[in-house]
């Protein structure tokens, strides 16, 4: 190892310490045993859930995902999704805290519409404000607006998650000069939340000095989710690799690897 | 007495506790979480707290999402 090389320190939240970058959601798969597979896969310590009516009347034997995706070996990152105002997504955050005894740490998220799932930016800010008096730790999806991720910081948030393009959409990084200005100012974790739909989008997420990304889609609706998560693994780690590398620069004239030297034509 | 309970209404006996109501519901043990009138109730109160007419109850749990 040479002297300069640059020591990675692990992604922290909130004072929380993850060895791994790749935050996956448990939505949209087939069963609980193919969301315990794919999260094992993804090497992930963060796992997102969704908070819902309880089924009541049902089967009482009915598997929870919990049991699939234990509290023991994963840290539960419960989300706020289909909530559309600031109010309904502090509760849930409250009924989150209550469901998972006392854990603080949330995904934030206040969507604008139903077509888009794009977020509202002015409910998300209410939230997160109230959020973070009411001793959360608030991890936030957002747009990539630089000024926003700013003032989600200044809020207190102790993660800013922008979107990479819309939830769902397997569009990658559709503006990445927007991230690069939020990497640029942002002194909390920016992970991209929402739009990777292939390892080379994280990668390339990752290359740019994000401290990590969070994937659901694009494992559970791939045609095999255990093995697309082993290769989001795989991307996240090498992008981040790469990115304490740091890349060649980018050149606009051919530079030869092999030298001129010795050539048998000469 | 008539409560909303997640959204429907449900007639229940008067005075019944919460722990009274989840254990009727077959939900005792089960990872929940309560609110009443968008307030929680903690766990830890459930057993002492009445429901009265017209309560509005949230039962949730957690499920897969993103």
């Amino acid at each position: 190892m040479s002297a300069e090389q640059r020591q990675d320190i692990p992604l922290t939240v909130a004072g929380r310490v993850f060895s791994s970058r790749l935050l996956v959601g448990t939505g949209k798969y087939r069963d609980f045993d193919e969301t315990a597979a794919a999260v094992e896969a993804s090497g992930t310590e963060l796992v997102t859930v969704a908070v819902r009516r309880t089924n009541l009347g049902q089967n009482p034997d009915e598997p929870n995902l919990l049991d699939a995706v234990p509290t023991s070996r994963y840290t539960i990152l419960p989300n706020t999704a289909g909530c559309y105002t600031a109010k309904d997504a502090v509760r849930t955050c409250k009924l989150a805290r209550e469901l998972l005894d006392g854990h603080n740490l949330v995904k934030l998220e206040v969507l604008g519409d139903d077509g888009t799932l794009y977020p509202n930016v002015v409910e998300t800010l209410k939230a997160a404000e109230t959020l973070v008096n009411d001793g959360f730790d608030v991890m936030v999806y957002t747009s990539d607006d630089p000024i926003v991720a700013k003032e989600l910081e200044r809020i207190g948030c102790c993660a800013v998650m922008p979107l990479g393009s819309l939830i769902g959409s397997g569009h990658g990084l559709l503006n990445p000069a927007t991230l690069e200005i939020i990497l640029g100012n942002a002194e909390v974790p920016i992970l991209v939340d929402a739009g990777i739909g292939t390892p080379s989008d994280a990668a390339l997420a990752m290359e740019m000095g994000c401290a990590g990304v969070l994937i659901n889609s694009a494992i559970a609706n791939a045609r095999q989710p255990v093995r697309m998560a082993h290769a989001m693994k795989l991307a996240v780690e090498a992008g981040r690799e790469a990115y304490l590398a740091e890349r060649m620069p980018r050149r606009a004239s051919a530079s030869p690897s092999s030298p001129f030297a010795g050539r048998i034509n000469a | 007495m008539h409560i909303q309970l997640n959204g429907e209404r449900r007639e229940l006996a008067s005075q019944l506790t919460i722990s009274e109501l989840v254990d009727q519901l077959a939900l005792t043990g089960r990872r929940i979480a309560i609110e009443v009138n968008e307030e929680i109730v903690p766990r830890s109160q459930h057993a002492e707290t009445r429901l009265s007419p017209g309560d509005r109850v949230e039962i949730v749990h957690a499920i897969g999402g993103g």
